[in-house]
Formats: structure tokens, sequence, C-alpha cells
């Protein structure tokens, strides 16, 4: 088991920068999502920490070893890192069955026969896949080869485990399940591991801390619970969860808290401490109430059924396109009247 | 665990690299460069004075027009045959298109001088064939193959299967969606064949017209077996007829002259590769469904045709050889009474010069099969994951020896041989210049495949052995190796197949004790002993056709592009 650190870790290709002057530290035993659009960098950094790609800049560190120096040109191939990697294609060996495909890395350490048809067997019963044990990949479903992927990375005991969109070819039940099997694994083993997705849900379902990435920079790197209710900017407020950022005027401290004005209506709003100013606020759908004496009029354009309650999208008096939730059904077009409740409030240039 | 630290991601990789692609350099690249250099200096300063003697001699510039003459119309047969082939197969109902690839992909393994040699067997006034079922012409008559016209019919049908390959690819790329289109915005029949199929077709047609205008000028059986006898020298068997009467004394001239053949052939090179650049911009969409038009009631009498025509070009040779080798001598009707093994017995069991030869082209097509496998497997998987500028330049240029007429290669391998640098030694008369040429002449027939295969292979399937602790040795033994072996391996057979009866290459390089089995069949006919030809002939047939069937029979377990007549 090990932390990772880097510092000032920066990557371009051909000129092109990829990733931004990344200084981070992941924790010993921590699940970390690398979370963002495509192109943000994400799978980049996750090279980077495999060491199939050499950083331009800055450091990294697994545990108490050096893995990558940009300055002195210097860094540990992959194959003596001892990491585990997880691809989106699984990249099972085909020409290999499950049990030599669990098995191979532990020949490769040179460990004796019997110890490595042990601690098979037993990444084998850990995953489920011991009555698969002598089928090729290609007569697996892509659940079961997901698994096999997962067994051959945790039969060499890693220190850290990168797992790099490991759900994205499967269907959504089995994604479900899947998150399960990453969650119990990570449990079990208590192994760092750093998860690449673009798919939010599935990094707040799993990740410690999920770390929002941008254009190569780590936009915000916080529990997913902070990531929601306290962005920090415009960015992750709206990639992270339903809402809609707006603009505040008149910032005013009043008692213990901040008021602003917002769309036109005067609002208390909160805000981290140790943010001096405030600029823009995230209205979710939680902070929105619908009542009749509401401070806004917005018209309702479209009405869609979450199951148990309806997601509305509403157009205020100022053309801003605010979500709120009900229990009831409106329809397309009629006016309500809506009541802003204490919106969490950052600054963004 | 370890934590040597290391410069660069993968500087194991960028080393071995370093050190295969130095070697395939001067395996493909080296003889190219030197005949050009020999080309322009002249007794060791740059000059042009000998080219230009050369190229003004009265025998050039007659050889020169025949080339293009005989290639230029064979292209042009090529073309008929090969499209009308390929248009039928590629877009229709037709049954049994399996087995029409495949025999039609034969006239291409079948080496040409085999060709000549079976066609002759058919026609003349000496025919066994014709004299058995009485048709010969009278004793006297002109053998017709000996001519112009002679050469030019059997190139077009020896390079007809370039055209059908390339035309069927690019026709099999197009996606279904763009015919239907047609069809649902009013076309009909062959109005969708001209204004849409035609169009999209042209630079794969126009690709394979080039290439086999090189391959036509560059082709030296036929116009030796068919050219020599009637006094029609082209450029290649002008150069033969220079060496072989006058030896290493003509060297400089024949390598102005190789380098006349290499300029023309170079034009037709870079106009493939303009097409088939082309072909590749514009094409997307599925491409699942092969197109099958229905040709409704004419569907039978067009495939009695096409099979009558592969029956012409491909049984009725073969039978004329194989009559002419059972006779006991050349010119003696084949009857039950007549019949015999003896050229058989003789030419595969008696002669020794046989003997030798199949122990010399065996070794020689084994031993570079291997080599080249040892030696593209690791670069090819290499230069797909570090595209270096160095790599990318030698993947361009790989083709040429193999693209390039075999005179050039053999010139230009005689003149990097024949004095070993530092040293007093030759390899010229050795069997070591063969092999060498063969390196370099069949290495892209190696590389390609292997480079296919590799390319549509997860570059994951490395990174998880890396990530797991596989250094690059055993990455490429336990995973590169076993992933890519049945392309290799295809590779391996068609590396064989090709040098085992190559007679281009050695026709120039071979000295006694070093013969090839095409040096044989060539020189026995030329003493006239053309039933002992014809019986080693069959025998080479017969090798080929097997090696060519268990491809075949293995195609399935090839990935997309490995085996050349499934493209």
């Amino acid at each position: 088991m090990a932390d990772i650190s880097l510092s000032s870790v920066g990557k371009s290709f051909a000129g092109a920068p990829a990733l931004h002057d990344i200084t981070t530290h992941f924790r010993d035993g921590e699940f970390v999502a690398l979370l963002g659009p495509s192109g943000c960098g994400k799978t980049t950094l996750l090279r980077l920490l495999a060491g199939f790609e050499m950083p331009s800049t800055g450091t990294i560190r697994i545990g108490d070893s050096d893995m990558a120096d940009a300055a002195a040109g210097r860094m540990v191939p992959p194959e003596n890192r001892n990491i585990g990697f997880v691809f989106q294609s699984y990249a099972l060996w085909p020409h290999m069955n499950v049990r030599r495909n669990v098995s191979y890395p532990l020949e490769i350490r040179r460990l004796p026969k019997a110890d490595i048809a042990a601690r098979t067997l037993a990444a084998l019963e850990a995953t489920g896949l011991e009555p698969y044990a002598d089928r090729m990949p290609s007569d697996l479903s892509g659940g079961q080869r997901q698994r096999v992927a997962l067994a051959r990375c945790l039969v060499s005991d890693p220190d850290a485990v990168l797992l790099d969109e490991p759900l994205a070819n499967l269907d959504v039940a089995l994604r479900a399940s899947m998150q399960g099997v990453f969650t119990d694994f990570h449990k079990r083993t208590g192994a760092t591991m750093v998860y690449v997705t673009h798919d939010q849900a599935e990094a707040m379902a799993m990740a410690d801390r999920i770390a929002v990435m941008d254009h190569g920079q780590i936009r915000q790197f916080d529990t997913p619970r902070t990531l929601y209710e306290r962005p920090r900017s415009k960015f992750v407020a709206e990639f992270v969860g339903r809402g809609t950022v707006v603009p505040l005027r008149d910032v005013q401290m009043s008692g213990a808290g901040l008021q602003a004005r917002a769309l036109g209506a005067r609002i208390a709003v909160q805000s981290s401490p140790d943010t001096a100013t405030v600029s823009h606020v995230c209205l979710r759908p939680e902070n929105l109430t619908i009542s009749e004496v509401g401070d806004l009029r917005a018209k309702v354009a479209r009405v869609t059924y979450l199951g148990g309650r309806y997601l509305l999208e509403t157009v205020a008096a100022c053309g801003t396109c605010l979500l709120a939730e009900t229990r009831a059904k409106f329809e397309v077009g009629s006016q309500l009247g809506l009541t802003i409740d204490t919106p969490w409030a950052f600054a963004e240039d | 665990m370890a934590n040597a630290m290391q410069k660069g991601g993968s500087r194991s990789e960028g080393r071995l690299l370093s050190a295969i692609l130095i070697v395939a350099i001067c395996l493909t690249l080296a003889p190219v460069l030197r005949l050009f250099v020999e080309g322009i200096t002249h007794q060791g300063s740059p000059s042009l004075s000998l080219a230009a003697d050369v190229l003004a001699q009265p025998s050039t510039l007659s050889a020169l027009r025949h080339s293009l003459v005989t290639a230029g119309f064979g292209t042009l047969l090529s073309v008929l045959i090969g499209s009308a082939f390929a248009f039928l197969v590629a877009l229709t109902d037709l049954r049994a298109k399996a087995a029409l690839v495949f025999c039609l992909m034969i006239p291409m393994m079948i080496p040409p001088q085999i060709t000549a040699l079976s066609w002759t067997q058919i026609m003349g006034p000496s025919s066994v064939l014709l004299k058995t079922i009485g048709l010969a012409p009278p004793l006297g008559a002109p053998q017709p193959l000996y001519s112009a016209e002679g050469i030019i019919l059997l190139l077009g049908i020896q390079h007809m299967s370039i055209i059908f390959l390339t035309l069927r690819a690019g026709l099999r790329a197009i996606p279904q969606e763009v015919v239907e289109a047609a069809r649902i915005s009013g076309a009909r029949g062959l109005r969708t064949w001209w204004q849409v199929v035609m169009p999209l077709t042209l630079p794969s047609l126009a690709a394979g017209t080039a290439i086999t205008f090189v391959t036509a000028l560059g082709n030296f059986g036929i116009p030796a077996m068919l050219g020599i006898p009637a006094g029609y020298a082209t450029l290649p068997t002008l150069v033969y007829q220079k060496l072989a009467g006058m030896g290493t004394s003509v060297l400089a001239e024949v390598s102005v002259l190789a380098m006349l053949i290499g300029a023309v052939a170079v034009v037709g090179i870079l106009t493939q590769r303009y097409f088939q650049k082309r072909q590749r911009v514009y094409l997307v969409g599925s491409t699942s469904r092969p197109l099958a038009i229905p040709l409704g009631r004419a569907r039978l009498p067009v495939e009695i045709l096409l099979w009558a025509v592969v029956f012409v070009i491909l049984v009725l040779p073969v039978l004329g050889l194989l009559a002419t080798s059972l006779v006991p001598a050349y010119g003696v009707p084949l009857r039950l009474d007549t019949i015999t093994l003896a050229s058989w017995t003789e030419v595969l069991f008696r002669q020794p010069v046989t003997m030798r030869a199949f122990v010399n082209s065996f070794g020689l097509a084994l031993g570079a099969a291997a080599v080249l496998m040892t030696i593209c497997l690791p670069l090819a998987w290499l230069m797909a994951r570090n595209p270096t500028r160095l790599a990318s330049l030698f993947d361009t240029l790989l083709d040429l020896p193999y693209a390039l007429p075999g005179v050039v290669l053999s010139i230009a391998m005689i003149l990097l041989l024949i004095n070993l640098p530092f040293t007093e030694a030759t390899l010229y008369g050795t069997i070591w210049i063969i092999f060498f040429a063969y390196l370099a002449r069949f290495f892209a027939v190696m590389f390609r495949p292997v480079q296919a295969s590799l390319q549509q292979l997860d570059p994951a399937m490395g990174e998880a052995a890396q990530s797991v602790g596989a250094s690059l040795f055993q990455r490429l033994r336990d995973v590169i190796l076993p992933l890519s072996a049945p392309a290799a391996a295809a590779g391996a057979i068609l590396v064989f197949l090709t040098a085992f009866n190559e007679l281009t290459v050695s026709a120039l390089l071979w000295s006694s004790g070093t013969e090839t089995l095409g040096v044989v069949i060539f020189n026995l006919d030329d003493s006239g002993e053309t039933a002992m030809a014809s019986a080693l002939a069959m025998t080479i047939v017969a090798v080929v056709m097997g090696l060519m069937i268990a491809i075949q029979l293995l195609s399935h377990r090839f990935p997309k592009g490995v085996v050349p007549w499934q493209t």
C-alpha cells in the first residue's frame, strides 16, 4: 500500500499541453476518482502514474519511491512500479485462459509453483471466477472479463490500482453490479485506487474523494458531498449535479451571513469562510421552493417525470433557466412563483 | 521492489528499435543507394558521361521501346480481364465466389517462366497436346508466342490478379449505403454503376494499373523465354544478355540500364501511391454487407463464361505442361503406348543439378523466411509503439526493393557485395549474394502482413503485461509473439512461396553450384530439354498450389489483411 504525490506535474504531446502543473496528494488506501469531460487529461494523468508516459515537468512519488522526475529525465518503467492497471478494453491476453491470465504476473515474479497456484486460486475465488478458470477470454461475458482483469491486478498485491474507465464498455445493469464489485475489492484490499471516469454518478457512488478535471487541471478535489454542496467554481457547479449558476450583485454582510441580489431578488447565501468575496451562486433544485408568494416569477418550459417526482425546467422573467423538483404535476406554460433558499455562493473570475 | 531509475519512458524499446532498424536499413535500402551512386559517378568522381553514352546506344533505345510497349499493352490486357472479373465478383450475386477468387490468384503465384513454358506447350508445331488431339500446325510453322504479341498476352494474364485484387478491395470498401442512397434517389442498374460505383473505384483502379505496369516492366521470365528466341529484347533481358555474355566488365554499363528501368518504375510507384492515398480519404460508413446486385437470368451464362476463361488461362496451360512432361521425347504425341514418367524420374532423381537446385532454393527460401520473421516481428511492433522519424521514413521506403524490378535489385546487389568494404573478399558467385538479395527483396512481403496484424492489436495488450511487471523480452515472448504468430506464419509462407520459385533475381546472381529452381527450369528449356523442364515445372506448380491451399485453409485464423488475396 502506498500514497501518491504529484508535484508540478505537466505533460504535453508534440507541444500541445495535456496536463498543467498538477500538485496533489492521494492518501494511502484512498479511493480517488478522476472525473471530467473527454479530453480533460484524466487518462493522461493515469498513464503518467502507471509509467506509460513520461511527465514533461514535475515529479511523481508512489510510497517512498520517486517514480518519475522530469527535470532529471528519469523514471521507473511500468514493469518495475508494482502497480495494477485495469484497462477500458480489459486487455486480457486472448491466447491464455483465465487462470493463466491471472497467474501471469506471478510467473513474471518467479514465485514457486505452489505459491502461484494458491494465490491464483485465491484471486479467482475473490472475484467469483473459480468456475471459469479454464475458459478462454473470448468465451466470457463483458462483466466476467472485467473481473478477470481485476483478479489479474489483485493477484500480485500491488501498491496502487489504476482503473481507466473500466465500466465504459458494459451495459447499465452490469455497471451497477460491477460498482459493487469494485467497492468490495477496495474495502477488502485497502489498496490505493485511482479511478478514471466521465460518469459523475459512478464517481459519486464509489470514490472517497473526486478530482474534477478540466483543460488539463484539477479544478476541485473534495469528497462527493462537498463537490455537490460547496462547489468552488462555475465549472464544478455545473459539471457535478443539476443546477444553474447565476451572478450575484450588491453582496453585503448581514449579521452572521451574507446577503445579495440574484435574478432581481434579495436572498441570503452561504459561502466558505475563507472566501473573501463571492460573485456567483449555484441554484440547485433543492434551493428552490415553489410557492404562490415566491419572489421570482417563472414559466414552466418542460416537465420530466423522474419517478415519484417531476423535474421542472422553468424560465424566469429575465430569461434564465431554473430547475425545480416537485411532487405535484404542473402543465407546460403555467406560471409559478419560486423562493430561493440559501444557495451556495463562490467567487468566479 | 526494484527502483532503478531509467532515462525516458521506454529506453529499452527505443534502443532495440534503433538496433533492428539499422540492420533492416542495411539489408533493404543500402543496395538501392549503392546503385544510385554508381549511376551518377564514373571511376569515383561524379559524372554522367557513361550514362549519356549508354542511353544513346540504339540497343538501349529499342529495348526501352520494347519494354514500354509490352508492359503498356500487357497492363491494358490485365486491366480488361482483371476489372471485368473484379466488378462481377464484388458487385453481383455470382455463386462460388471464394473458389473463383482463389483460382484468379493462382496466375500471380505461378512463376512467370513456368507460365511462359506452359503456354508454349499448348501452341506451336511441337505442342504435345495439339499433336495428341491432331490440331498441331505443320512442322516449320512459327511458334506464335515468340513475338511481342505473345509477351503482351502472357504479361496480361500473369498480372491480371493484381488488378483484380486492388479493384476488388476498393469495391469492397464502398459502403452499402452509398449504393442504396443512389437507388432511393431513383438511379437504376448500370446508371448506379456508372455514376456512383465507377467514380468511387477509379483511384483504386488507377493505383492497381500503375503497380501492374511496374510489375510487368520488371518481369524477366516471360520476355526471356519468349523474347530471346525471337530476338526481341526488353530492358531486363538486355541486362541479362550483357551480363551473361561479358561478365562483370560491363557492370558500370548495365548499372545505367538498371537505373533506367528503376527510374521508369519509380514513376509508376509514385503514381500508385498518389492514387492509393486518394482512395482512403472519402470512404466512410459501414462495409459490413458486401454488395450483391442480382444478375437475374444472366447469372448462369455469366458464370459459365467466367469459368471458361479460368479454364483457358489456368487449366489448359497446365494440361499442356503435363502432356509434355509425360512423353519420352519432345515432339512425340501422347498416346497410351508412349506415356512415360522418364522425364520426371530423370529430372527429380537423377540430374545432380536439379537436386542441387532443390536444396539451394529450399534452403534459401526457408532461411530468408526465418531471418525475415526474426527481424520483422519485433521491428513491426516497436515501430507501431515508438513512431520515430527514421522509422516512418523507413516505412515509406521499405517496399522499394520489392516494387523495383528484380534486375535492378540484382545489379545493386552485385555492386554492393562484389567487393566487401575493407577486405579483398567478394560474395559475388557465392550463394550468400542470392540470400542477401532475397532478404532485401522479400522484406516487404514479410513485414506488411505482420504490421497489419500488429496495428489491429490493442496496445493495452503489451501495456497490461508491462503493468504486471513483464520486461521487454518477456512481453515480446509471451504476448506479442503468440498474438502475431498467425500473421507471421502467413508472411513466412508467402516469402517461402515467392522465394522458392523466384527467377528474376537469381538469373543474374547464380553461378555453377548455386543454381536455383527458377534458373534450372530456364536453362533446361534453353537447352531443349523441354520435357524435363515441364516435369520440374509441374512439381513446382504442385508445391505452390499445396502451400496456397494450406494458407487458404488456415485463413480464418489470420487477422484481416494478412492473406494477400483476402484483402
